[in-house]
């Protein structure tokens, strides 16, 4: 990672207004930061500083109304709803804040549906869905709609759909919010493993200090502004 | 690329059972109906017509009385044999002149009767009528003139007295007269009305007049007017024959009545006619109520549906995408509850032909029609909701409650 190379992602003074005139709201003011390949990156942030909004326009599914984002030098603002749609289908992979799965759907074919507008022939999609609920500790609950399955595994489920297409980005609104400690455990375990082994490059927004630790940095949210961008430090420890 | 659009379309159907099926449903009951409506419409017009036809397309009445005055005014001299002479003989481009007397009876054969419309008439009358002799035969000119106690029967009054037996040479007793059998008419089945037509017995008008009803009376002169004659010079003809003929003074109204059965045909014909479009507009009110169900149940599901769209586009879906696994999902079940619709409307009336007797007017167009009406519905109102969807950014569609 030379600072020479051009970064995977770079946020430059980007703006998300909602509303007009007194209704208003900045819920990006001017958010400015680099994501280079391969980190593993936390957000954090209280309630409403963006930090969702910010993880929309890093998805490619929402786009600012002021400021630059550009994606591997690309300036994806300026991409129509089409090209918008390759870019989520080539390059990302997104865990929602509220799994966003389909209703009536098995898990597998949930996990299938990336795959199906990347042409993923059937039979191979059927396999790669069932490795990536395999790797999130599904392999027994494929068959089960999201009305049959519990928070968590609902959860796990919007994992194994974020990483079946191996993508580049992967961005996760707080994956452990609704897990017990151990199962949170297993979630962290995971995206470090799949940051580490697989080079994948993670952002993950949480609420929890103890799994932002897991990451290699820390983007903390205030007011839709980046008030602090820094390494994680090991406790105790005063290095930058 | 389509192939799989169509398994996803499926597989989309299957998980939504109840939805689909709520969907087809309204196109199967828009179809249905008014294949249903329109076919019987057009069935009992076909019945109604082929009714008239058989009474005589082209045959004229006359009677004494004034319809205008009301039915058959008491006053009016009865016709006799002469009249029909005359006309015979006067009046130009009939092919055949049939007078016709008639009363109710009692007809006895040993120990079985049956109350039956009795007339008297001549070889003419079945020709006018168009009327065949099934088994036997008909009268002899002498058995005419000479007004012999013989007798033909329609099918019915056959049945009640002889069932399976053949009726040839048995004699009836009718009144205080008997009459021997010497053939059987053709079976006309139930009129469009429910009236049975083959409850009657024929016998030679000289026997009438003379046994039964002891006057030189003929009720109805009956004619056929040949095809080759505009119908209305020959009324024009009859009616002035018979005003010379019953001394009526000119300004002074007919005291008989010519009936052009023809224009009764048209009559029904544009009664039934007004049904069929009666029907037609009932059974478009239920292709729209069959819509509007469509159209609900689309809109209903839009919430549901909207975030699916969301969740399609965030993986990665175009909105083209998108859109063609809609319209497909839409053409599917339209298609479906079409084709099912077709089959109860066409059955349906199969049925209720059969059950009421009438002929089985099947009309593809009308089929054309509903199928392509319900498909258009379903698929609109599958497809805009979808589109409409599918042109918003993910966020919104995703945050759509
Ligand atoms: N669609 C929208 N319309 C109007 N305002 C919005 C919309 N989406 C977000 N906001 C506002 O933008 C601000 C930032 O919202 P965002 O969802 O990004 O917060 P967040 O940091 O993810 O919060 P949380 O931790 O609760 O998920 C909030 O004030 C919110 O009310
Ligand atoms: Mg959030």
């Amino acid at each position: 990672m030379s600072p020479s190379t051009t970064p995977l992602v770079s946020l430059r003074a980007v703006e998300r207004v909602y509303g007009k005139g007194d209704a208003t709201v900045y819920a990006l003011n001017g958010a400015d930061f680099e994501i280079r390949d391969g980190e593993f990156v936390a957000v954090m942030g209280a309630s409403g500083s963006g930090k969702s909004t910010c993880m929309n326009i890093l998805g490619g599914l929402d786009v600012p109304t002021g400021g630059q984002y550009l994606f591997r030098g690309v300036d994806v603002g300026s991409l129509d709803a089409d090209q918008l749609a390759l870019f989520r289908r080539h390059y990302l992979g997104f865990v929602f804040q509220g799994f966003n799965l389909l209703k009536r759907t098995s898990a597998r074919e949930n996990v299938e549906l990336p795959l199906v507008y990347r042409k993923v022939p059937r039979k191979e999609r059927r396999e790669r869905a069932r490795e990536a609920l395999r790797i999130v500790g599904l392999a027994d609950r494929e068959e089960h709609s999201p009305s049959e399955l519990s928070g968590g595994q609902q959860q796990r489920v919007a994992i194994a759909r974020a990483i079946v297409s191996d993508p580049l980005l992967l961005l996760a609104d707080e994956p452990t919010g609704n897990l017990d400690e151990a199962k949170k455990r297993d979630i962290i375990g995971l995206l470090e493993t799949l940051n580490r082994e697989r080079g994948i490059t993670i952002v993950m927004v949480t609420h929890e200090p103890d799994m932002a630790a897991h990451a290699d940095r820390i983007i903390e949210f205030r007011d839709g502004r980046v008030v602090r961008d820094g390494a994680v430090r090991a406790p105790g420890s005063d290095a930058v | 690329m389509l192939f799989s659009a169509i398994l996803m379309a499926l597989g989309e159907i299957r998980r939504n059972t109840g939805r689909s099926l709520l969907t087809a449903l309204g196109i199967v009951i828009g179809v249905a109906a008014v294949i249903a409506t329109v076919t019987l419409g057009n069935s009992a017009t076909a019945k109604v017509t082929s009714d008239v036809a058989a009474l005589g397309n082209n045959m004229l009445i006359l009677a004494p009385g004034n319809m205008k005055r009301g039915p058959v005014a008491s006053n009016a001299t009865p016709f006799e044999l002469a009249d029909v002479t005359a006309v015979t003989r006067e009046v130009g481009g009939l092919t055949g002149v049939a007078p016709l007397s008639s009363k109710n009876e009692l007809v006895v054969f040993g120990n079985k009767n049956h109350s039956t419309q009795l007339s008297g008439t001549t070889n003419a009358y079945f020709a006018v009528r168009g009327w065949t002799v099934a088994s036997g035969r008909a009268f002899t000119d002498s058995e005419v003139s000479s007004g012999a106690p013989v007798c033909l029967l329609g099918a019915t009054p056959k049945t009640e007295l002889f069932g399976g037996g053949n009726p040839l040479d048995a004699s009836l007793r009718i009144g205080k007269m008997s009459c021997t059998v010497i053939g059987v008419m053709e079976s006309k089945g139930k009129s469009t009305f429910g009236q049975d037509q083959d409850d009657f017995v024929l016998m030679p008008l000289a026997a009438f007049q003379r046994r039964v009803s002891g006057s030189k009376h003929v009720d109805q002169i009956l004619m056929s007017v040949s095809t080759k004659r505009a119908t209305s010079s020959v009324i024009a003809q009859v009616q002035s024959l018979m005003r010379e003929r019953r001394h009526i003074a000119s300004g002074t109204e007919d005291d008989f009545d010519v009936r052009d059965m023809k224009e009764i045909a048209n009559t029904l014909g544009t009664v039934t006619g007004t049904l069929t479009v009666l029907l037609a507009g009932i059974a478009a009110v239920s292709l729209l109520v069959g819509g509007i169900g469509i159209m609900n149940i689309m809109l209903v599901s839009v919430t549901e549906r909207t975030r699916e769209i969301g969740i399609r586009l965030a993986v990665g879906a175009r909105g083209v995408e998108v859109l063609t696994h809609f319209l497909i999902e839409a053409a599917v079940l339209s298609l479906f509850g079409g084709a099912i619709g077709i089959v109860f409307g066409l059955g349906g009336s199969y049925a209720v032909t059969r059950a009421f007797h009438l002929p089985f007017a099947f009309s593809p167009s009308v089929i054309a029609i509903a199928f392509g009406f319900s498909a258009t519905v379903g698929i609109v109102f599958g497809f805009l909701p979808a589109r409409r969807a599918a042109r918003l950014k993910p966020t919104e569609a995703l945050r759509h409650e």
